[in-house]
């Protein structure tokens, strides 16, 4: 009797499964591409986080406004271009290299080919001090003799 | 020398760079809109829901909109300046009540006074989404043609009305 109950308790968890949990949203593949592209958005209103993250409402609004336009068989820069021509390249994580953003993707280059000169003019420098401090034959002799009157001492 | 000078030159050159840095709102996000056709709409109006307002019944005049809503704090800090503004009569001012009950938008005016010609309602914030609105108020100048001209983010005070709107509103006009 105790041996059949115990095998009706172990039992009892494949008669409960009660199915997965259904995804919060009607299209979950779309849900998803959605998200994909919303994580490379960023916010207008909290302006650190991304459009997939926010809890803004705007965020809300413009998450509801690219589900939409997905569902309508937009492609992402469709989408993505929808929105710049309302809120600018700001919304872009990654701006575009434009002749006002050279200086955003560029400089930090430039200031290392800057770092890497100074480097190589200041290690000839010093290179060249080395090199003066080479004595000359008259000094050279100077200094033997004084070497030699030491020792001989 | 050389040794003082160049470090003093580039911590010049930063400090100047991070002074600068702080009198800019990094919240000021400069709009797409600026000399584009306003984005047509037709929205119920708020008085009076049976009605419509469309923005392509505004050719032919300079107006302003001016993106409110009764949730909005700033606002609170703007009306006076718009209460002022529409008394002169100089130019009409239309409102878009954004993200707002029917009922709070309509006890709002009625408690610290109606500025605009009349205010059309963005429920869903659809209208809003299309003038990039992302921080309300925001105000836009719109010429006779129905382009955009300037964008106010954030509350407009009696500085920039003197300094920018209206100037530049009195060049529309005569156009």
């Amino acid at each position: 009797m105790k041996k059949l109950l115990i095998l009706m308790i172990c039992l009892l968890p494949t008669l409960t499964y009660g199915g997965e949990a259904k995804d919060m949203a009607a299209d979950p593949v779309l849900e998803k591409r959605m998200i994909g592209l919303a994580e490379n958005l960023r916010c207008l209103v909290c302006q650190n986080e991304s459009l997939a993250s926010s809890h803004a409402e705007l965020a809300e609004d413009l998450r509801r406004e690219v589900r939409e336009q997905m569902a309508q068989g937009k492609d992402d820069q469709e989408i993505i271009d929808y929105l710049v021509a309302r809120y600018g390249d700001f919304v872009l994580y990654k701006p575009p290299v434009k002749s006002y953003t050279v200086l955003l993707w560029f400089g930090p280059f430039a200031l290392l080919l800057i770092g890497a000169g100074v480097l190589v003019y200041q290690l000839r420098k010093r290179r060249q001090l080395v090199q003066e401090s080479e004595l000359s034959p008259e000094a050279q002799q100077r200094a033997a003799s004084l070497l030699n009157q030491e020792e001989n001492k | 020398m050389m040794r003082f000078t160049l470090p003093l030159v580039v911590f010049l050159a930063l400090a100047g760079f991070l002074y600068v840095g702080l009198g800019l709102d990094p919240h000021e996000v400069p709009s797409p809109l600026i000399d584009k056709p306003a984005p047509a709409f037709n929205l119920p109006q708020l008085h009076d829901t049976g009605k419509n307002f469309s923005s392509e019944g505004m050719k032919g005049q300079v107006w302003m909109l001016n993106v409110w809503a009764s949730w909005c704090v700033s606002c609170r800090e703007e009306h006076p300046v718009l209460m002022s503004l529409a008394q002169q009569n100089i130019v009409p001012i239309y409102g878009l009540d954004y993200k707002d009950k029917r009922e709070d938008g309509l006890m709002w005016l009625s408690q610290g006074g109606n500025p605009y010609t009349l205010s059309a309602m963005d429920r869903d914030g659809r209208v809003g989404i299309d003038y990039g609105v992302y921080g309300v108020p925001e105000t836009y100048v719109i010429d006779k043609q129905g382009i955009i001209r300037y964008k106010q983010i954030g509350p407009v005070t009696h500085q920039s009305l003197r300094e920018k709107i209206l100037p530049l509103v009195a060049e529309l006009q005569k156009k």
